[in-house]
Order: C-alpha cells, then sequence, then structure tokens
C-alpha cells in the first residue's frame, strides 16, 4: 500500500512548506488548491495518499480534503495520460465545429469523456468554455491551445503525441506534461529555458489594434504629468457617476443574496408573455 | 472578402489597455518600463491614498467583470483606520462563455495589472493581495509568475516599495477549473482553501471578505485600468465612452463574422459598428442572435444592432452589458440548441449549493434534450418558464439566474423554433437514444 511517506519525499515536503508560507501563518487552509496541484505534479492525479499527504500538511482530516478535491474539474481522480486533450464543446465552439472535434477524436482513440487510451498516454476530456472563442473552435493539451481545429488536424495533433512527439501549440508554450504542468499551478516557476517567453499573440488578439494602427488612430489628450487632485482642491472635482448599477447586477457586488436582476426577471415576463 | 470600415467606425476604436499587445517583448519588465510602465506607481505613491480613491471615483470607472459596480464607491466601503488587515483579490477566473479579453491581457501585459493591484493595495490600504486566476489559463500564469518575480527584483513589492514605507505581497494563485470562483464570495471560499460555493450576503466582502476582513475583489480589466487614470486622470478617461459607462472597453467578438477578435472600443459602441470593425458577417450568414456579453446576459436580436453597449442601454434593451462577449449567431444556428448547450453549461458549473439552481438546471437540460429530439410537448415551454421562475432570485448567486437568461429569452424571441420541434418541423437534433426514462 502507498502511503504519503513512500509516495512524497523530502523534495516535495519543502515545496510543500514553501505553499504554505504564501499565506498567513493563521490561514494555511488557504495553501490547499496549491497543494492539490503538487501532490497531482508526482502521481498524475490526486490519490488517496494525496489526499493524506495535504491533510497531514495542513493538519485537517481527510474528508475535509477529498470534499474539495472532488469539487473542481482539474483534480483528476484517476491515473490520468501524459497529455491531456480537452475539446471546448461549449455552445460557440460547438457550433464552429467542436463536437464533431470531440466525436471524431473520441472515435479515433477509441475513449470517451474523461477516459484514457489504453496506453495510458492521453486522457480525452470535453471541455467547457476555454476562454478563447475568437480562435473558436479550440482544443488544449495540458492547457495550451490549438486554435481554429478541425477534425482532421485533430486527429494528426493526438497521433502525433502517440508517436512521442511535442507538437507546437498555436500560442503560448512549448508542451509539458501533465505532471510538470501541475508543479507549475502549485505556483513554481517554470524552469524550461525560455518556456515563459514562447507564443506571439495570434491575430485575433490584436486585430482591433491592427486596424486602429493602419488607419492612424489612437486616443487624444493622454498626458502623463496631468496632477492628481488633493482633497483641498475639493470643488472643482465632478461627482461620480454612481447612478444605474444596482439595476443591471448579473453578480454579486451590493447584490443581497436571492435578489433578481431586473433584466432578468423582465425578461421572464415577457417569455411568460409570449407563450400564453 | 472585407470591406474598410467607415472612418467614423474607425475613430470608435480606443487602444489603452491593449495597446502595449503590439510590442513584442511587453510581458518584460524591461520593456513594460519603456512603455510608461511603473511611471503611474510612482505618481501614486506620493499622493494620498483617499485622493487615488477620489480619482478612480472621478473617473466614473465601473467594474469590468460583469456588475458594472462603481469601482470608486467599491473602493471606498473598506472601513479605514479599523485595525484589520484588508485585502485586495483580483478575479482572474475569466470563464463566462464567449468571454475572452483578460487571458490575453495577462498573457501580453500582466505587469500593468500587477501596478493596478499596488496602486489599488496603496489606496485601500492592503498589504496582501492576491491574483485569483483560472486554472487553465496556465501560459497567462507563467507570465504572470514570472511579472511577480521581475516587480520584487525591482522594488515594486515587498517592503518599503520605493521608500514610501508601504509594503506589499503579491500571490498568484491558480484555482483548479470551477466556472463558480468566478462568483466573487465562491472566489473567496475558494481561496481559503474550501469548494468554491457562494456566501450568503449581507455582510458583503467590503466588511467581511477573505478571512473575514475588509477586502475588494475587482476583475484584471478593472484593476488593468488604474495605471492609465492615475497617469491621464479622470478627465481624460471620461473623454471616452459615455457619461454614465466611461471609458474604454475590451469587446470580444466571436463567431459568424469576417473578422474575430479583440477590439478596444469607446463605450457605447453598437453591434452594428462592431461587425463593421470586424469586416461584416461571413459570407452566406445573416445575423440571427447574439449575447451581449456572455450566456448569462439574455439574448439580443437583429432589431438590437443599434443598442449602444454600455450599461444603460443594454439594460434598457432588456439584457446586460456582463463581459462584452458578444458571441454572434447567424441563421444557420439554432437558438433552441444553443441555449441546451448553455443549459449543459450551467448544469454541470451549479455548484449545488442551492437547490433550485441545483435541481432547476438538471431538468431543464432533460427537458431541452427532449424537444431537440422531437418528443417535446406544449407543456415542456411551460414547464421551463416554470423552472426559470423558481430559479431566478432564489439562489445565492448570479449563476442561476444567468441560466435562466438564455432560456427566457429564446422563448420571448424564437418560440416559432421551439414549436418547430414540438410540432415535427425540424428535423430532430439530437438522437432517441440519450432519453431513456426522459418522460
Amino acid at each position: 500500500m502507498t502511503t504519503p511517506t513512500t509516495v512524497f519525499d523530502e523534495e516535495i515536503r519543502q515545496r510543500a512548506r514553501e505553499i504554505l508560507a504564501r499565506y498567513p501563518a493563521d490561514r494555511t487552509r488557504s495553501a490547499l488548491l496549491p497543494l492539490l496541484h503538487l501532490v497531482q505534479s508526482v502521481e498524475g492525479h490526486v490519490s488517496p495518499a494525496g489526499v493524506e499527504f495535504c491533510a497531514e500538511v495542513l493538519g485537517i482530516n481527510k474528508a475535509q480534503v477529498g470534499a474539495v478535491a472532488s469539487f473542481y474539474t482539474m483534480y483528476k481522480r484517476r491515473p490520468t495520460g501524459d497529455w491531456l486533450v480537452s475539446v471546448c464543446t461549449n455552445t460557440m465552439c460547438n457550433v464552429l465545429g467542436g463536437q464533431e472535434v470531440y466525436d471524431t477524436l473520441s472515435e479515433h482513440l477509441g475513449v470517451g469523456h474523461d477516459e484514457t487510451t489504453g496506453d495510458g498516454s492521453i486522457t480525452l476530456e470535453h471541455a467547457e468554455c476555454l476562454a478563447a472563442c475568437d480562435y473558436g473552435p479550440v482544443m488544449t493539451v495540458n492547457y495550451d491551445f490549438f486554435d481554429n481545429v478541425t477534425p482532421a488536424s485533430a486527429t494528426d495533433l493526438v497521433d502525433d503525441l502517440r508517436r512521442g512527439n511535442r507538437p507546437q501549440p498555436s500560442r503560448g508554450a512549448r508542451l509539458c506534461t501533465l505532471k510538470e504542468m501541475s508543479l507549475q499551478l502549485a505556483g513554481f516557476p517554470d524552469t524550461r529555458e525560455d518556456a515563459v517567453a514562447d507564443g506571439v499573440p495570434g491575430e485575433p488578439t490584436l486585430r482591433g489594434l491592427h486596424l486602429a494602427q493602419q488607419h492612424g488612430i489612437a486616443v487624444a489628450g493622454f498626458n502623463p504629468d496631468t496632477p492628481i487632485k488633493k482633497k483641498d482642491d475639493s470643488g472643482t472635482a465632478k461627482p461620480a457617476a454612481t447612478a444605474g448599477a444596482a439595476a443591471s447586477k448579473p453578480a454579486s457586488d451590493a447584490k443581497p443574496a436571492g435578489d433578481a436582476p431586473k433584466p432578468q426577471e423582465d425578461k421572464l415576463r415577457g417569455a411568460k408573455e409570449a407563450n400564453k | 472578402m472585407t470591406t474598410t470600415p467607415r472612418r467614423e467606425v474607425l475613430e470608435k476604436l480606443t487602444p489603452v489597455l491593449t495597446k502595449r499587445w503590439l510590442s513584442p517583448n511587453a510581458w518584460t519588465m524591461k520593456t513594460y518600463e519603456q512603455l510608461d510602465g511603473y511611471a503611474a506607481l510612482k505618481k501614486a505613491l506620493k499622493a494620498h491614498p483617499d485622493d487615488l480613491i477620489q480619482l478612480i471615483k472621478d473617473s466614473g470607472l465601473r467594474g469590468r467583470g460583469g456588475a458594472g459596480f462603481p469601482t470608486g464607491l467599491k473602493w471606498g466601503f473598506i472601513p479605514q483606520g479599523d485595525g484589520k488587515p484588508h485585502y485586495l483579490v483580483v478575479n482572474a477566473d475569466e470563464g463566462e462563455p464567449g468571454t475572452c479579453k483578460d487571458l490575453p491581457l495577462m498573457t501580453h501585459d500582466p505587469h500593468s495589472l500587477i501596478e493596478g493591484v499596488i496602486i489599488a493595495s496603496y489606496a485601500i490600504r492592503a498589504e496582501r493581495a492576491y491574483i485569483y486566476i483560472r486554472g487553465e489559463a496556465v501560459h497567462a500564469a507563467r507570465r504572470l509568475r514570472n511579472a511577480v518575480v521581475e516587480a520584487y527584483d525591482k522594488g515594486y513589492l515587498g517592503r518599503d516599495i520605493l521608500k514610501s514605507g508601504f509594503n506589499l505581497d503579491v500571490v498568484v494563485h491558480s484555482g483548479a477549473g470551477a466556472y463558480i470562483c468566478g462568483e466573487e464570495t465562491a472566489l473567496l471560499d475558494s481561496l481559503e482553501g474550501f469548494r468554491g460555493q457562494p456566501r450568503l450576503r449581507p455582510p458583503f466582502p467590503a466588511t467581511h471578505g477573505l478571512y473575514a476582513s475588509p477586502t475588494v475583489v475587482n476583475n484584471v480589466g478593472t484593476i488593468s485600468s488604474v495605471p492609465y487614470i492615475v497617469l491621464g486622470g479622470a478627465d481624460w478617461w471620461r473623454t471616452m465612452g459615455t457619461e454614465k459607462s466611461s471609458g474604454p472597453m475590451i469587446y470580444s467578438l466571436s463567431g459568424r463574422i469576417a473578422n474575430p477578435g479583440q477590439y478596444e472600443c469607446s463605450m457605447g459602441i453598437t453591434l452594428r459598428e462592431l461587425i463593421e470593425l470586424a469586416g461584416g458577417m461571413q459570407p452566406g450568414h445573416e445575423l440571427r442572435f447574439w449575447t451581449p456579453g456572455g450566456s448569462s446576459t439574455p439574448l439580443l436580436t437583429a432589431d438590437h444592432l443599434d443598442v449602444p453597449l454600455d450599461f444603460e442601454g443594454v439594460a434598457g434593451a432588456g439584457s446586460i452589458l456582463g463581459t462584452t462577449a458578444t458571441q454572434i449567431f447567424s441563421d444557420q444556428d439554432c437558438p433552441v440548441y444553443a441555449t441546451y448547450r448553455w443549459l449543459e453549461f450551467y448544469h454541470h458549473e451549479s455548484c449545488g449549493k442551492c437547490t433550485p439552481c441545483r435541481e432547476g438546471n438538471y431538468w431543464m437540460v432533460r427537458v431541452y434534450q427532449r424537444i431537440l429530439s422531437g418528443q417535446g410537448t406544449h407543456e415542456d415551454l411551460d414547464t421551463l418558464l416554470d423552472t426559470c421562475d423558481n430559479i431566478l432570485g432564489r439562489s445565492f448567486c448570479g449563476l442561476g439566474d444567468g441560466a435562466t437568461s438564455p432560456v427566457t429569452s429564446s422563448l420571448q424571441y424564437f418560440k416559432q423554433d421551439y414549436l418547430d420541434y414540438i410540432e415535427g418541423r425540424t428535423a430532430p437534433r439530437l438522437s432517441e437514444k440519450a432519453l431513456v426514462g426522459a418522460h
């Protein structure tokens, strides 16, 4: 049986101490998410031994750690491949072809969502919005992006991975394994030579800027030496705009729990009207 | 095939927060400093913190994360002289479907966020700040962590920053894949090492936030705006945008347009103008529906092309400005299927704390599957609206509220599309085999 003592050596324990030191001394539980990334960087998933290790380091019980580990999608509960292949199938990527990419890969690899290929190299998952909709449909390998994918390019990509190659992502750094990436998520620097410098912005990211540049558009009147008004020069300051905030709240700022935002309430009324 | 936008539309482009993305190494300290970097910090540390809060109030800056709360007001809520530690927490958990503005900002210009963090912390008297970044945003996190190290080396972080007597430590904290953690109180629970579940409010984070201490939670775009306001002044900031929605905003355009991408424009630009900037619709596609700011904001249609995309304008059209993630769908996309896919998302991401959201989304997904597989009934539409009525305003946070947006708005504008599935005029989109036991 594996225990925290056999799996996590002194180097990992030292890293755990470094993680704890980032948070106030009486608030070390804040270290739990990075600690879970740390144990995943050793085993490739969060095992019972990993849970026990986190519990021991933080002085809380295993159930408390397990409850957190099972809540978050990125902590894998079963052995996971070196290459976590995630295909966005949320609405935008979906209609642009992401669902077809996912279905093709699933058939090609012979695995379903959150399953690993027989050789243990690739874990496939369908993902929710990966925040790159202007490059859709997108997929990621260990969360580095491959943009505008097609069923054919996605199939070539996973075949390349299975041949032992590390294809270059469209943006972002050259690929690292799931374990290596998990160590970065635990808050440790990417030690690969110049990996942080990898990647240039793609055209969609720069589109508005290029348009402004081509047509000589710039924001006028910027003077970095504009003085900051002091309290005593008051009377000249304009009143701050505060209106309208409460009317358009989808999020929580100043919204008491359970208050519905007005536009959404109106929308429900409108839909009921249309359904009469 | 794209046409050049008209001059008056081009002039609505306001590259401010995005401008450094054009400089290849702007993510490094060296290049950032050559491009006005940390000049705002030096200026701010000479000012009184209260004057900085007033400056942000005067600028009219409102939160860029979706709610549009006035930033200066939020900072002003932090009780001063209370003897408690104060915290600044940056919400970098970008995940609202359609939204993709914070990741490029942190990847290509991470120092602007860190400079904003230092100034904001100084203003609210916080000595610790956390940047809670979405777990999946690995490359942005690499750049951000690198920038934090560079800022410590330069003496912009740490003890007695630039001999001002002000101390600040910044930690970049990666999440682990939970959309709900973009909700500020769920984020705080997650940052404290718990499941990310929203808290009952009041009390608000301004008095009882991280570790039950006064806390400001701001979005990446909000905090990154601060150095520009400190340098250029409130009046300059207000030359952009509208009276109640000042400044520039990064509009993220995706979908059926010729050139999807990031367009930083004066707030109040319309979708018609944005589509013009993006080179028009894709050939053969005609605009049918769109989200003004992510999937949690009620859908709009081709009738809303001239709505000013600022906080008031969009609210006036019955939706919410949200994150200005405009996802553009055409006559070749089905609003019923699109809504179904969003509901799968809300169902997956509901944290499970509140029964109406947890159960309501679960059941709505099943109703949509039934409709899309050609087995829907007219009563299903009543069931959907009834479920929305039971979710909306009956959950702790906005996730449940947001889930009702695509349902109610698509039913209001596209009821015929639903009826076409139910009455057999549209071919089923999903296969029946997924539906065992659905009735």
